[in-house]
C-alpha cells in the first residue's frame, strides 16, 4: 500500500503540491498525469523521501517516509526524473553498487543482476560507462536499477521519456508484466501510455487533484471518447 | 555490508576511474618535492629531520584539498545522482561519512607517496622516527579538517568554482586563526575570551604541536571534533539544499 495523507509542498509563496491525499493498492498501476509543472515530480520526490513535505506525510507499505525512511526506502524502487546515474561507472559496476546498497548477496544477487540485465536488454552495454550511453540506454539502466531488488512498490518518473517507439513498447510490456501483485506509480505526459498500461489515472494541475478514475471512465466523459480531449478540457479549465 | 562502506568503496574507485586521481597525486608529490628541497632547504639545513617537508603541508593543503572537496557534493547535485543516492536505503550520515572517508583515504594515498623522503632521511642520517610518524599523523588529521570544511561548502553550492574559492578562504582563516593576521580582525571588538577561543581553533598551532612529536590527546580531539562538527553541518546543509 501507498498511503498519501494531505501532502503539501510550498516553494516560496506557491504551492507545488496542495493537500493531496490518495492510496494505491497492490495490483494497481497508477498513471500520474498533468501538464508540466503540475507537481507530478514534486509529489514523487516526497513519496520517495527526497523532498521533505511542508505538511502531510506518506506511508509506503506501512512505513512512514519521514519517521522510518530507511525501512520505507527498502520497499520501493525509484527512477528519478532524467534517470541519473554515476557517469564514471560501467553499467555492470553501477548495478552491482545498487545491488550491494540494496543488501542483495550471494546467489540471489547474481540471479537478480542476470535477470534484470536480460529483461532490459543490457547485455551489449554492460562494460560501457554510463557517460557514453545514449539517452535510451541511460533510461533503461535507470529502470534496471529501480527493479533490481524486485521491490513491492515501483515509482517511475517518466520511464519512457527519450525512448524510441520500440523501446517504449518494451518498457510498457515490462511494466505490464510486473503489474500483477505490485504497486506501480508512473508519471508521464504521454496519454497513450496511460491507456496502454495504467489501471487508474490521476490528473493533477497546480498541485491539486482534478480527476481520479480508470482511463476508460475518464475518456467516456467526453463526446469524442478520447483521453486527450478530457485531459485538455480539464487542465485547460474548460470542464470542472 | 555496511552502507557507509559500500559508498566509501564506490567513491574511492571513482577517483581512480578518471585521470583526476593521478594528476592530483603527481602534482602533490611534485609540489612537496619543490617545497622541501628548494624553499625548505632540506639538504642545506644539515639536520636529519623532515621539518622542511612538513612545514609546507598546511599551505599545500590549503590549495589542493578544496580542489578535491569542491566536487564531492556539487557534482552529485549537478548530475542529479543525489536524488538517486538519497532515495536508496541509506541514512544521510552514512552518505556523508562514506564520501568523506573515501576522499580522506585518497589524500592518505597521496601522502603515502611521500614515504621515499622518509626513507631518504633515514639513509642520510639518524632522524627521530617517532617525531616523523607523529607529524604524518598530524598532517593527515589536518588534511581531514580541511576536507570537512570543503565538503560542507561544496554541499552549499552547485558551482564548483564558488565552492573552491570560499573553501580556500575559510580554510585560510582556520589555518592562521592563532595569528595576528586573523586575530586582529576580532580582538578589537570581541571580548578577550572569545578571541582566545578563536586562536585555539588554529590548524597551524595544533599541527605544529603534533609535528614536534608530542601527540597530545587534546590536539587529536580537536581535529576529530572539528571534522565531526563540519560533517554534521554538511548533513544539515545537504538536507536544506538538496532539491535546489
Amino acid at each position: 500500500m501507498i498511503e498519501v495523507e494531505s501532502l503539501s509542498k510550498r516553494f516560496a509563496d506557491r504551492f507545488a503540491v496542495d493537500n493531496l491525499s490518495f492510496t494505491v493498492s497492490p495490483g494497481e498501476v497508477l498513471g500520474f498525469l498533468g501538464p508540466n509543472g503540475a507537481g507530478k515530480s514534486t509529489t514523487m520526490k516526497m513519496l520517495t523521501g527526497f523532498l521533505t513535505p511542508t505538511s502531510g506525510t506518506a506511508r509506503i507499505m506501512g512505513f512512514d517516509i519521514q519517521e522510518d525512511p530507511v525501512a520505507a526506502k527498502r520497499c520501493f524502487g525509484y527512477l528519478p526524473e532524467g534517470a541519473p546515474g554515476y557517469g564514471d561507472m560501467s553499467v555492470a559496476q553501477f548495478l552491482e553498487f545498487i545491488a550491494d546498497i540494496r543488501g542483495l548477496d550471494g546467489a540471489r544477487r547474481q540471479a537478480r543482476l542476470d535477470a534484470v540485465i536480460t529483461d532490459i536488454n543490457l547485455q551489449d552495454v554492460q562494460g560501457q560507462k554510463l557517460d557514453t550511453l545514449s539517452k535510451g540506454f541511460r533510461r533503461r539502466v535507470g529502470l534496471a536499477q529501480a527493479i533490481l531488488h524486485d521491490p513491492q512498490v515501483l515509482i517511475l518518473d517518466e520511464p519512457t521519456d527519450g525512448l524510441d517507439p520500440n523501446q517504449k513498447h518494451e518498457v510498457r510490456k515490462l511494466i505490464q508484466g510486473m503489474a500483477k501483485d505490485k504497486i506501480i506509480v508512473i508519471s508521464t505526459h504521454i496519454l497513450e501510455e496511460v491507456e496502454a498500461v495504467c489501471s487508474r489515472a490521476m490528473i493533477i494541475a497546480h498541485g491539486k487533484l482534478l480527476a481520479d478514475d480508470t482511463p476508460a471512465n475518464l475518456s467516456a466523459q467526453t463526446d469524442s471518447g478520447r483521453l486527450t480531449d478530457y485531459f485538455h478540457h480539464i487542465t485547460a479549465g474548460g470542464l470542472s | 555490508m555496511n552502507p557507509t562502506r559500500i559508498i566509501f568503496q564506490r567513491e574511492l574507485a571513482a577517483y581512480f576511474a578518471t585521470p583526476l586521481a593521478y594528476i592530483f597525486i603527481i602534482i602533490f608529490l611534485l609540489l612537496t618535492g619543490v617545497f622541501t628541497f628548494y624553499l625548505g632547504n632540506f639538504f642545506g639545513r644539515g639536520q636529519a629531520d623532515l621539518q622542511s617537508f612538513f612545514t609546507f603541508h598546511p599551505w599545500l593543503y590549503l590549495f589542493l584539498i578544496p580542489a578535491i572537496a569542491m566536487r564531492i557534493w556539487s557534482e552529485e547535485r549537478k548530475a542529479g545522482t543525489i536524488e538517486l543516492l538519497l532515495t536508496l536505503p541509506v541514512t544521510m550520515g552514512q552518505a556523508v561519512w562514506g564520501k568523506f572517508l573515501a576522499a580522506w583515504s585518497f589524500i592518505a594515498i597521496a601522502l603515502a607517496g611521500t614515504l621515499p623522503i622518509w626513507i631518504t632521511v633515514n639513509y642520510l642520517g639518524e632522524p627521530d622516527n617517532g617525531v616523523i610518524l607523529a607529524a604524518y599523523i598530524g598532517s593527515l588529521l589536518m588534511a581531514g579538517a580541511y576536507l570537512a570544511v570543503g565538503i560542507c561548502i561544496s554541499a552549499a553550492t552547485k558551482s564548483q568554482v564558488i565552492a573552491f574559492i570560499v573553501s580556500l578562504m575559510v580554510c585560510f582563516g582556520f589555518t592562521l586563526a592563532g595569528f595576528p593576521l586573523v586575530l586582529d580582525l576580532f580582538s578589537a571588538w570581541l571580548p578577550d575570551g572569545v578571541t582566545r577561543a578563536i586562536a585555539s581553533l588554529s590548524f597551524l598551532t595544533h599541527f605544529q604541536a603534533i609535528s614536534k612529536g608530542v601527540i597530545d590527546v587534546r590536539d587529536l580531539i580537536y581535529f576529530l571534533a572539528f571534522i565531526a562538527a563540519w560533517l554534521y553541518a554538511s548533513a544539515i546543509v545537504i538536507e536544506l539544499k538538496k532539491a535546489d
